[in-house]
């Protein structure tokens, strides 16, 4: 009986662990019994996973798509592109979502064939320092690739004063900011660099990240444009909508028909509309550096990642759904949210291609 | 250790009923399940590093057949062409780490020596509280600030400074950005700083009011006692105090990413841009799409790993060696 007193404590601290630990569980009991009688309960739930890019607009149009129909329900996570590709490959998203085209080599690992939808285009846009400058500058295509070459460093350098009638250029050393982290962005800025010019192409290539001759890092949007503010006679890349609503200013870039191009919804979807002409069936097409007078030329398109075979009809009917309405209904959001819509050729071309999921 | 067998005579001596009563009584004590717990947690902690280890290593065998020990060597990181050698992360590295030691060290463990021997008690909870407060920021306000407020500060005044003054030394040439080695490490010393000196406080508060006293008696002077006795008697405190320090700044990412530059180069210049190994896994691992660029990260998260590991050793065998040698004679 004295032993028993003893430990009498222990065993009350037992059971006080035992009572909190099942206060702590009574909530979600009770929740989850009453789960079912919740109005409108969601029957069908998609997950998916990938770009951060197009993320505001995914996350409006899920939520958009759910109010419509109340029985869907989208879950996005936007892990990146790697990863929502990585995601989708080993099955545990019904969907996944690129700022890039899949590979051959990872097309080759799916269990099922991929098909690819764009949904809206972006747009990358030269952004710079120069202290008493306020004209917008004009960038040619080797201007560029040679400021991220490293082989021009001055911005008096021929290649900038030509483009520029009229500015005074300062002989200053150019600082040359580059995105960090892994990112669309830099796919499609580098994807630009690689067509218009051989040396980027076989010496850097194109990527997410790559091995840069020049340049600091900074990661994100804002942290190339916080470096690029911070530091003078600097030039970095953002995303089109990153500088529209941050109000940052940006260079012109002259485009295949030679003409100077200010970066706009317009001029990107002009640029997706030059390339609707030669689609391929897959969608897998770079629009960097496109035909058309108006084209901006280093746009993107940014996709969802749909397996062509979904075996829940369920899941497959609404996915459908969902894409014919993010195809048509779905555009009309793009505006606000500064993402370029995609040009109406395109669309109907998708409409064509959702008949392939079954 | 004494239970199991008393338990086994018990259960021999009473039998089928008394088994149950035995049982009901060993787990009415708590001691047996208060043992097996404390058991379960503590083999949990060890199996989890194991298998923390095992999972990186199996996981990066594609970049370890293709590059060997060149990975360690090689000064290349090219997710395009796939090479990847792993020597600027670690330069990165293992230089911010150690030059944050280098001003959070003697700084912390000044300050601690002030709050702790000279400062009067009420000052010194107060101010150990605020600086308490500094290692609960979140390490991405210390990037933000390091952009918004420390690099241009480093950018217009310190390394100009630095460059005029000490500018013979290979550290401190070339150009000047602002962010590099230099703006990675100063953001990191401020973050490991209250690691140095609320522990090394506690430290030095724990040295036995004898010591002093004896000190004193043989009339030593209160400088004298405090730094040829106390800190000595406390130099085991104070060393594992930094080796916290140094786990954290090496394993920082996010400050550190923020203001490093982000450029995987070597350079002997403190102002020069570099890239660490935590800050390059935060970076790139979302977006990595080839496996063996995968897996060269996850390589290089076990080489943080190790590295970590072999650091945190040689500071335990130091402090070894330095309390062999005995405390202090005044």
């Amino acid at each position: 009986m004295n032993r028993t007193r003893k430990s009498s404590p222990c065993h009350v601290y037992f059971a006080i662990a035992v009572a909190c630990w099942s206060i702590a569980l009574l909530p979600t009991k009770r929740l989850l019994s009453r789960a079912p009688a919740l109005p409108s309960p969601a029957q069908v739930q998609l997950n998916g996973a990938g770009a951060t890019f197009p993320f505001p607009i995914y996350s409006k149009w899920f939520d958009e798509y759910h109010k419509l129909h109340p029985d869907v329900e989208i879950n996005y996570q936007s892990i990146g592109s790697g990863g929502g590709i990585r995601q989708l490959l080993s099955g545990t998203v019904d969907f996944g979502a690129s700022d890039g085209p899949m590979t051959d080599e990872q097309l080759k690992q799916a269990k099922v064939p991929i098909l690819h939808f764009p949904t809206v285009l972006g747009a990358v846009v030269p952004t710079y320092n120069l202290p008493g400058i306020h004209e917008r500058l004009n960038f040619t295509p080797e201007a560029l690739a040679g400021i991220y070459l490293g082989t021009i460093t001055k911005w008096n350098d021929p290649a900038l004063t030509g483009p520029n009638p009229g500015v005074q250029l300062p002989g200053s050393d150019i600082i040359v900011v580059h995105r960090s982290d892994g990112s669309g962005t830099t796919y499609v800025w580098t994807d630009y660099l690689s067509k218009v010019s051989n040396e980027w192409r076989t010496r850097v290539g194109r990527n997410t990240s790559v091995n840069w001759p020049v340049g600091l890092g900074g990661k994100g949007n804002e942290g190339v444009s916080g470096l690029v503010q911070q530091t003078p006679s600097s030039i970095g890349y953002v995303e089109l909508v990153y500088a529209i609503q941050n109000h940052l200013s940006y260079g012109k870039v002259k485009n295949a028909a030679g003409n100077f191009i200010l970066a706009s919804l317009d001029s990107v979807t002009a640029a997706a509309a030059g390339a609707a002409r030669n689609m391929p069936d897959d969608f897998r097409v770079s629009i960097t550096n496109a035909a058309g007078q108006n084209a901006y030329p280093i746009s993107s398109f940014t996709w969802l990642l749909v397996p062509s075979k979904i075996n829940d009809p369920a899941k497959r009917q609404a996915l459908i759904q969902f894409l014919r309405w993010m195809l048509t209904d779905g555009q009309k959001f793009c505006q606000a949210l500064a993402y370029a819509e995609l040009p109406k050729p395109v669309v109907a071309k998708e409409m064509k291609a959702i008949s392939r999921i079954e | 250790m004494a239970t199991p067998p008393l338990v086994i005579d018990q259960l021999h001596a009473a039998g089928r009923g008394g088994r149950v009563r035995a049982f009901i009584e060993r787990l009415r004590s708590g001691d047996e399940i208060a043992h097996l717990i404390t058991l379960v947690f503590a083999a949990s902690i060890f199996l989890l590093t194991v298998l923390l280890v095992y999972e990186l290593y199996v996981n990066c065998a594609l970049p370890r057949h293709k590059f060997g020990w060149g990975f360690f060597f090689s000064r290349t990181w090219d997710p395009v062409f796939e090479n990847f050698g792993a020597l600027p992360f670690i330069y990165g590295t293992v230089v911010t780490s150690l030059v944050a030691l280098l001003i959070a060290v003697p700084m912390g463990v000044g300050a601690a020596i002030f709050l702790a021997e000279l400062a009067p008690p009420h000052l010194s909870d107060a101010l150990t509280f605020v600086i308490e407060l500094l290692a609960a920021v979140p390490s991405v306000i210390f990037g933000v600030l390091g952009i918004f407020v420390l690099v241009p500060i480093l950018r217009s005044q310190v390394e100009p400074f630095l460059k005029a003054t000490l500018g013979f030394l290979p550290f401190f040439q070339g150009p000047i950005y602002g962010i590099g080695y230099l703006a990675a490490s100063v953001v990191l010393a401020i973050m490991i700083v209250p690691f140095v000196l609320s522990i090394s406080r506690e430290v030095l508060l724990a040295v036995p009011r004898e010591e002093r006293e004896a000190a004193l008696a043989l009339g030593a002077t209160r400088w004298e006692a405090t730094w040829k006795v106390v800190v000595p008697y406390a130099r085991a405190g104070i060393f594992g105090s930094v080796c916290l320090a140094l786990a954290r700044a090496l394993g920082e990412t996010m400050a550190v990413t923020m203001v490093i530059g982000n450029e995987p180069k070597i350079s002997a210049s403190l102002f020069a841009p570099g890239y660490s190994m935590a800050a390059v896994i935060a970076n790139e691992f979302a977006e990595a799409t080839g496996d063996l660029h995968v897996q060269a990260l996850i390589e290089l998260g076990l080489v943080l790993f190790v590295l970590t590991m072999i650091i945190n050793a040689l500071a335990r065998l130091l402090i070894l060696l330095t309390t062999k040698q005995g405390t202090a004679h005044p």
